[in-house]
């Protein structure tokens, strides 16, 4: 549905060169929910912005739709920029226009006459349970309100694909929470391809089928989300699981296994010990609940060096988990 | 000499209150537009506008310093020719509201600037995003979300006009400033300098009055 390739874009500001996006490929399925992370300065933001060319790349193509963004002079691009929603951080309403107003806004930009442009905002505003807000100004609305008109405002143009930047960054844990259900049941429900840009790892985990992890301008890993986290050093992998540095124990081999569903529940660990006789310890360990199953990873000391362990080891591999030394 | 009598007075302060209102009147609605102009223009060719062109914007820029530096009575003889040019006369009200507009432009433009730019960036973007053309990021977006801002400013704008049109009188425009000096200054006549003053602090109070409810009906967000 989104197709980036060689994606450059860089700033220049008092003499200063800034490469914000240095060479991004990116290919987000139809009905997807992708994620982007990164620190901050990564150029996630850039990145977001060149998908719907707010933002000019250097070079490089977006190809959203079937239709390349890039080539398209600026009447086109503006026409189709309407097919392309996009939600922001700090929801970016009119405060001169009420909830209603404000859903009103890309109708009249896309010329929808009035009575026509009455009856679709009022669907909006009840498809994102706003129904009864519609008269309200921006300042009388709360902040998950806010998010809410900003995402009926996304949708009036029938896109295709969403885009947001860090929604739900300005939004307590449990509106949060419904943001993202909602957009969830969006992109399930209109067959939506969401690309969303986020610092919060329980966003990727609530709702994102995959994910790609920028660092200084690039994209150093890219995949499903159940993928990546089953991969051994994965950087989403540490974000999530968190299970810190391994501690030095004398004479004893350290390995995180990392489980996805169908590990998940088995007893593999009690397997080792009955048939290894080994005394397998748990040092850390965590199972997260994805939008699509289960990934877990667990830390586990092995007495003995890791040759004398090389036996268990691989029952566990064989076992179709993957499984790391980490000291 | 005696003191002027009230009767005597009426008639004077009357006609000159007609004369200071439509100097004034004329000459903030012409401000009004050549200043939202200006401003907008300033906003759109300026770093990071709509129409960024910085040759363009370093000219208006400077035009506008030039027009905020001149003191107005200077501003109003050195334009006499420009003045006569454009009405066919250099004296009286139609002809004091020349300067009076050419000074009030640049004044309230630099307004129309800043109160633009306080527009939420992202607001622009977002509206970009729609589809929005540039016409429409202008009067849907950047005017309207600017509103407050703008009354605001076309407020403090009046207010000066106010006090600019007391020195018309140099090119025989009338009005109560003139009124003030000719009569209660020169002819030492108190009754018509206390009278004048009063009118003039009863018409800027009702000015701002008048603008601050507006700004709060417009901000009621
Ligand atoms: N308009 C701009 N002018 C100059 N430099 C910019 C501009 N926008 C972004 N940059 C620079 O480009 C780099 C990437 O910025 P970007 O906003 O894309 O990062 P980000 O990953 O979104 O960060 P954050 O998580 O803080 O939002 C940064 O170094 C930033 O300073
Ligand atoms: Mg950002």
């Amino acid at each position: 549905m989104i197709q980036i390739e060689g994606l450059r874009k860089a700033y220049h500001s008092r003499g200063r060169t800034v490469l914000a996006v240095d060479g991004v490929d990116l290919e987000v399925r139809q009905g997807e929910v992708y994620g982007v992370l990164g620190r901050s300065g990564a150029g996630k933001s850039t990145l977001l912005r060149c998908v719907n060319l707010l933002e000019r790349p250097d070079a490089g193509s977006v190809t959203v739709d079937g239709v390349d963004l890039t080539a398209l002079p600026e009447r086109r691009l503006r026409r189709q920029r309407q097919r392309i929603g996009m939600i922001h951080q700090h929801f970016a309403l009119l405060s001169s226009r009420t909830a209603a107003g404000n859903v009103a806004f890309p109708l009249e930009v896309m010329g929808v006459p009035r009575r026509e442009r009455a009856q679709r905002v009022a669907e909006l505003l009840d498809l994102v349970g706003l129904g009864d807000r519609a008269h309200a100004y921006p300042a009388q609305l709360s902040g998950g309100q806010k998010q809410r008109v900003g995402i009926a405002r996304a949708l009036a143009g029938r896109p295709t694909v969403l885009l947001s930047d860090e929604a739900t960054s300005a939004l307590d844990p449990e509106t949060t929470t419904s943001i993202l259900d909602l957009l969830r049941d969006l992109s399930q429900r209109l067959g939506l391809t969401i690309l969303l840009i986020t610092h919060e790892m329980e966003v990727v985990k609530r709702i994102c089928d995959s994910a790609a992890v920028m660092r200084e301008g690039r994209v150093i890993e890219a995949g499903r989300v159940r993928d990546l986290l089953a991969r051994p050093g994965s950087a989403l992998g540490q974000e999530i699981f968190r299970l810190g540095t391994p501690p030095d124990l004398p004479d004893t081999t350290i390995v995180d296994v990392t489980l996805t569903d169908d590990a998940v529940g088995q007893s593999f660990v009690a397997d080792l010990v009955r048939r290894y006789d080994v005394d397998a310890s748990i040092l850390a360990g965590t199972i997260e609940t994805l939008a699509d199953g289960q990934v877990g990873r667990l830390r586990i000391a092995l007495p003995g060096s890791a040759e004398a362990n090389a036996a268990p080891l691989r029952h566990l591999r064989d076992a179709g988990l993957s499984v790391e030394v980490a000291r | 000499m005696t003191p002027m009598t009230w009767a005597e007075i009426q008639p004077l302060l009357w006609q000159a209150s007609i004369e200071t209102g439509y100097m004034v009147a004329v000459s903030s609605a012409l401000t009004a537009v050549g200043g939202l102009l200006l401003g907008v223009l300033l906003v759109l060719t300026g770093r990071g506008g709509l129409l960024a062109t910085r040759p363009v914007n370093l000219v208006l820029g400077i035009l506008i310093n030039i027009g905020r530096s001149l003191p107005f009575i200077i501003l109003l003889v050195a334009i006499i020719p420009f003045t006569r040019a454009l009405v066919g006369t250099t004296i009286g009200t139609e002809a004091a509201i020349v300067p009076l507009t050419v000074a009030a432009i640049p004044f309230f433009a630099r307004i129309v600037e800043t109160a633009i730019r306080e527009v939420d960036r992202d607001v622009i973007a977002a509206a970009r995003a729609m589809g929005a053309s540039r016409t429409e990021i202008v009067f849907k977006v950047l005017l309207r979300e600017a509103r407050p801002g703008l009354v605001a400013g076309l407020t403090i704008t009046v207010i000066a006009l106010i006090g600019y049109s007391a020195m018309a009188g140099t090119v025989g425009g009338g009005g109560l400033g003139d009124l003030a000096i000719r009569y209660g200054y020169q002819r030492f006549e108190n009754t018509v300098m206390v009278a004048t003053v009063v009118l003039l602090v009863v018409f800027v109070q009702l000015i701002q009055s008048l603008g601050d409810l507006i700004v709060r009906w417009l901000s009621r967000k």
